[in-house]
């Protein structure tokens, strides 16, 4: 061994240097480490052990005009849990499986929820019962990671009575998430789907808050963390509407589960939306949380078609009620007079060409003034009006009293109804074949509110406010707010009078002189619309009734549709009884009661 | 009655203690967790160890360099023999639960004899180096104490333990250098494994295999050695990657976990992640004692034993570690001045043994932690907790303040 004192020195030095070096080496990496990337790290440090918790904001509650409860929100638990990865999600799912029932398609759902946002707790039940938390909590700690949250849970305390109007919340769905509309959103967040839950979702929403907790390295959530302050939601405020709930309720009342079809009621002066209706309903509690399958598919396949909205999104020939629109038009253009009789009197039909055109009364009602043919509904002399004024003008008036275009009421699914376009020609060229129409004959049927025109009954509704509130129509709204005015035709008070005279008429004597309610003066129109299906070698119609009350100073418009519901006068009666309930008529006054019922 | 005082090296002494105690606080704040981790009485236990090492460190002081001389080879044939029984009866614990690197009196754990028969190796090559009059000059005369590291290492491997094998190439290599071995020598000898490490890259490996050429040209071997160097090289650096290669992913991942059972490839990149961002997390000054959040959720791998430096550097911070690092330093420095002090060749070589042992377990754990250096389950001195790794420091430590002593020329002092 070489231990001169010399070389023990140097390999001293040498080993001193190295010992150097190594220290400078780690230190070094310790610098870039602490010093260098601190932000970066610190930041991995925050997003390792933070999960933020959404504190899901109480939805907007939605009231009606006296601010009674349409629709709240009441405790309901979610439950989730927070993972770190996708097979410990399934772990722990396959866990609580053991505890509460889940089924394959909810452990697929909570999966697909892991991966669209995996840091955020992924929802497993939307809204669970106390028995399932309770028998959750129990075993806590099989769960790590579980995070049972109480959250504000929608609640319809009118149940089917409100369904049309309000809608229901649902969890948003992964396409959507998938487009801007619903960006910002998370999954397992509820949104609106139909009805006013769904028009006035940004208002009803509220502003989500959210919590961080602090999870070990498995996932358990360990605490609150104390680093980061809780974001508290915001609720949002209520949603005043116009609705009068009583009379909502009534009007559900009526059609119960056994009529099919629609009613709408409308303040012609403000076009507050009073009632809104659709028959038969559903229940918009049983979608929150989640709708049962069972429950869905019975809607789907019931033939009457619950979860379409008759009143603003079925479209239904308007029939004999459409007849104002003919009348109006002529009235307009200075073609006829209240008074004025057509040449050729109602002898049950009319010879049109080569084919006679029916009208309802076999035995035909004579020759009738314009008034008389409103009271009797006499197809007969409005054929004749129709060719008066020519296929041109009738569209172009009919489009000018808003029969192409949208209701405008504050709901998603306001229907354009079907109404021809201008220029006429063009458009039954397109659709007939220029040789498929002959020049006048679409007159006949559109003057009678058949043919070429279907009418949503808002927006049959809408058009009576003008009837109403002599040429203005008002847009419906449900929730408050200005009105939106509109006139769309202009006639002389003496016209305006006769007008009323003749649809106070139906109701006295005429069509839907049944109907009548003592002590009101009622104005309004009757309808039995074709509707082409055919049963048993009959053509089923659709019974309609629109009018306004009182006929002098009108306060509620209504509009009233029963789909394949038989004749105009049923839907008249139904009419009738919902002006009386919002009118609650003392019997001040007796109508006549002379005429034809 | 007769005591025997002798005049201890208080720098190095305290130098040790203060690291000591620093890591019994550290293992105490390992325990302070959030999640029930089971090691909030840990360093209890610790504390107890440090007790216990400490005495052993006095009584090996007494023991005089003449008298450790005479009893290596008996102390390094009982660690052989040891290491050889713990093949049949040793079981696994701790972070090795698949090795045999444990022995058991019943159920109960008593230690991990390779941590002591580090100690053993460092005496037996000290010893064997030393007697020879001429220091290694040809790679043929590596064989001696290539035979003394290589019994203990093959013994060690087979448990398998590759972290504490690692520390005996080190040790061995940095024993021959001291003994003055010249450097190019001990390049040549390693050359085969650096080729072995360099064989994933071609070009890596090809411009090193030049400077091996190069090398031997230059330091001249004989013949048959130079062509054993450059086969070996070709071999590692050809064959090698070929036979892996062929392997299935499968098969070298048994291969890796079996050399190295703590290094699951597929976790111990997320461990070295964890440890990296509780360390970079710490900043300057660190999160407060106690207070790492990284430690406290239980992100740390093996908080209170490898992974034990990232509790100082989330804690502590940059300041911390600096201040642990060159308290380490420190004390190296002082142990290689009382190598190089010692007028005896056999206690030079012991006290350059004990501290070359003492830096491959910094250098590489420390390194583990921040990501420079391979995970290999290898404890950090005085601070990892563990008993035999304590009494292993604590009796390095005592035998570096006798060589201290000595080594100044100071005799005993006898007093009555």
């Amino acid at each position: 061994m070489k231990f001169h004192p010399n070389e023990v020195q140097a390999r001293s030095r040498a080993a001193a240097g190295t010992l150097f070096l190594a220290m400078v080496f780690l230190v070094g990496s310790f610098f870039r480490a602490q010093v260098v990337q601190h932000a970066s790290y610190l930041l991995k440090s925050e997003e390792n052990r933070l999960r933020e918790v959404p504190l899901p904001a109480q939805r907007g509650m939605i009231r009606d005009r006296r601010g009674a409860v349409i629709a709240e929100n009441v405790p309901g638990y979610t439950v989730s849990v927070l993972s770190p990865r996708q097979d410990s999600l399934r772990a722990v799912l396959a866990r609580v499986a053991t505890v509460i029932p889940i089924s394959p398609e909810q452990t697929d759902l909570a999966l697909r929820r892991f991966r669209r946002s995996a840091n955020r707790p992924t929802v497993i039940l939307n809204s669970a019962s106390f028995d399932i938390v309770s028998r959750l909590e129990e075993h806590r700690l099989l769960f790590p990671g579980l995070i049972i949250q109480q959250t504000p849970k929608r609640f319809y305390p009118d149940g089917p009575a409100v369904a049309s109007l309000v809608g229901y919340t649902g969890e948003v769905t992964e396409a959507e998430l998938a487009t801007a509309a619903y960006l910002g959103y998370k999954p397992g967040q509820q949104v609106g789907r139909v009805g006013l839950e769904r028009q006035y979702e940004q208002r009803l929403r509220g502003h989500e808050g959210v919590r961080f907790v602090e999870v070990d390295a498995r996932g358990r959530v360990v605490r609150d963390a104390d680093t980061r302050d809780v974001v508290l939601p915001e609720p949002a405020t209520p949603l005043n509407t116009n609705i009068d709930l009583d009379l909502q309720r009534f009007v559900a009342g009526i059609f119960g589960d056994s009529l099919t079809g629609a009613a709408v009621a409308l303040d012609p002066v403000t076009g507050d939306v009073l009632a809104l209706h659709s028959g038969p309903s559903f229940d918009p509690n049983r979608f929150i949380g989640g709708v049962s399958s069972a429950y869905y598919e019975q809607l789907r396949n019931d033939p009457r078609r619950p979860l379409l909205n008759k009143a603003t999104q079925g479209r239904y020939p308007p029939g004999s009620t459409w007849k104002l629109a003919t009348a109006v038009t002529a009235l307009e253009l200075g073609l006829v007079r209240m008074d004025e009789h057509m040449q050729v009197p109602c002898t049950g039909a009319y010879q049109y060409g080569n084919r006679p055109f029916k009208c309802h009364l076999a035995k035909g009602h004579g020759s009738l003034t314009l008034a008389q043919a409103i009271e009797q509904s006499c197809d007969v002399y409005f054929y004749q009006l129709g060719l008066k004024i020519g296929l041109d003008r009738l569209i172009a008036g009919g489009i000018k009293l808003g029969a192409g275009s949208r209701s405008g009421v504050d709901l998603p699914n306001d229907n354009r109804p079907f109404y021809p376009t201008e220029p006429v020609a063009e458009y039954f060229n397109r659709k007939y074949g220029p040789a498929g129409w002959s020049g006048q004959g679409p007159s006949l049927s559109l003057s009678i509110g058949q043919g070429e025109n279907t009418q949503t009954v808002i927006g049959l509704a809408k058009f009576y406010t003008a009837l109403a509130m002599g040429g203005e129509a008002v847009a419906p709204r449900i929730v408050r707010g200005d009105p939106i005015k509109s006139r769309i035709f202009d006639l002389d008070s003496a016209t305006l009078a006769g007008l009323r005279d003749a649809l106070t008429g139906v109701v006295s004597r005429g069509t839907a002189a049944s109907a009548r309610i003592q002590g009101v003066v009622m104005a309004g129109k009757t309808g039995t619309a074709q509707s082409g299906k055919v049963v048993a070698g009959k053509e089923l119609n659709h019974a309609w009734f629109a009018g306004f009350a009182p006929a002098d100073a009108p306060r509620i418009v209504v509009a009233v549709m029963l789909e394949f519901g038989g004749h105009g006068p049923r839907a008249a009666h139904i009419a009738s009884k919902i002006i009386e309930h919002y009118l609650r008529a003392a019997p001040v006054t007796f109508i006549k009661t002379e005429g034809e019922w | 009655m007769v005591r025997r005082n002798i005049a201890v090296d208080y720098p190095l002494a305290l130098l040790a203690l203060g690291l000591s105690l620093a890591g019994v606080a550290t293992v105490y704040s390992a325990g302070q967790t959030d999640v029930s981790t089971g090691l909030v009485n840990l360093w209890r236990t610790q504390a107890l160890y440090l007790a216990l090492g400490l005495g052993a460190a006095w009584i090996v002081s007494r023991v005089t360099v003449r008298m450790l001389d005479y009893l290596t080879p008996a102390i390094y044939g009982t660690t052989i023999a040891v290491l050889t029984l713990l093949l049949f009866v040793g079981r696994g614990a701790g972070t090795g639960q698949h090795t045999k690197s444990w022995i058991y009196i019943g159920d109960v754990s008593i230690g991990q004899p390779s941590e002591l028969a580090k100690i053993a190796v460092v005496l037996m090559l000290a010893k064997v180096l030393s007697v020879r009059g001429e220091t290694p000059s040809t790679l043929k005369e590596f064989w001696r104490p290539a035979l003394v590291v290589g019994a203990p290492w093959l013994l060690i491997m087979l448990q398998p333990d590759l972290g504490t094998g690692l520390v005996f190439i080190g040790v061995f290599f940095a024993m021959l250098f001291w003994a003055g071995t010249d450097w190019r020598l001990l390049v040549l000898a390693a050359s085969p494994v650096v080729s072995l490490v360099l064989a994933f890259s071609t070009g890596l490996w090809g411009a090193w295999f030049l400077l091996m050429l190069a090398l031997v040209l230059w330091v001249k071997p004989f013949i048959l050695e130079s062509i054993a160097v450059v086969a070996a090289n070709l071999v590692m650096g050809v064959v090698a990657p070929i036979v892996w290669s062929r392997l299935s992913a499968y098969q070298q991942r048994r291969l890796l976990v079996f050399l190295d059972p703590s290094s699951d490839p597929l976790m111990g990149g997320w461990h070295v992640m964890q440890s990296q961002v509780a360390i970079g997390s710490g900043g300057w000054l660190g999160k407060g004692f106690t207070a790492g959040s990284q430690k406290r959720l239980g992100y740390l791998p093996e908080q209170q034993t490898d992974f034990i430096f990232p509790v100082v550097g989330e804690e502590l911070g940059f300041l911390g570690v600096v201040l642990v690092l060159g308290l380490f330093a420190w004390l190296m420095m002082r142990c290689i001045r009382v190598a190089g002090r010692s007028k005896n060749p056999f206690a030079s070589l012991v006290a350059f043994g004990l501290v070359s042992m003492i830096f491959v377990h910094v250098l590489i754990n420390v390194g583990m932690t921040i990501g420079v250096m391979p995970i290999t389950g290898i404890p950090l001195p005085f601070f990892s907790f563990g008993g035999s790794f304590m009494l292993a420091c604590w009796l390095a430590m005592g035998l570096m303040i006798r060589l201290s002593v000595e080594g100044r020329g100071r005799a005993d002092t006898f007093v009555i």
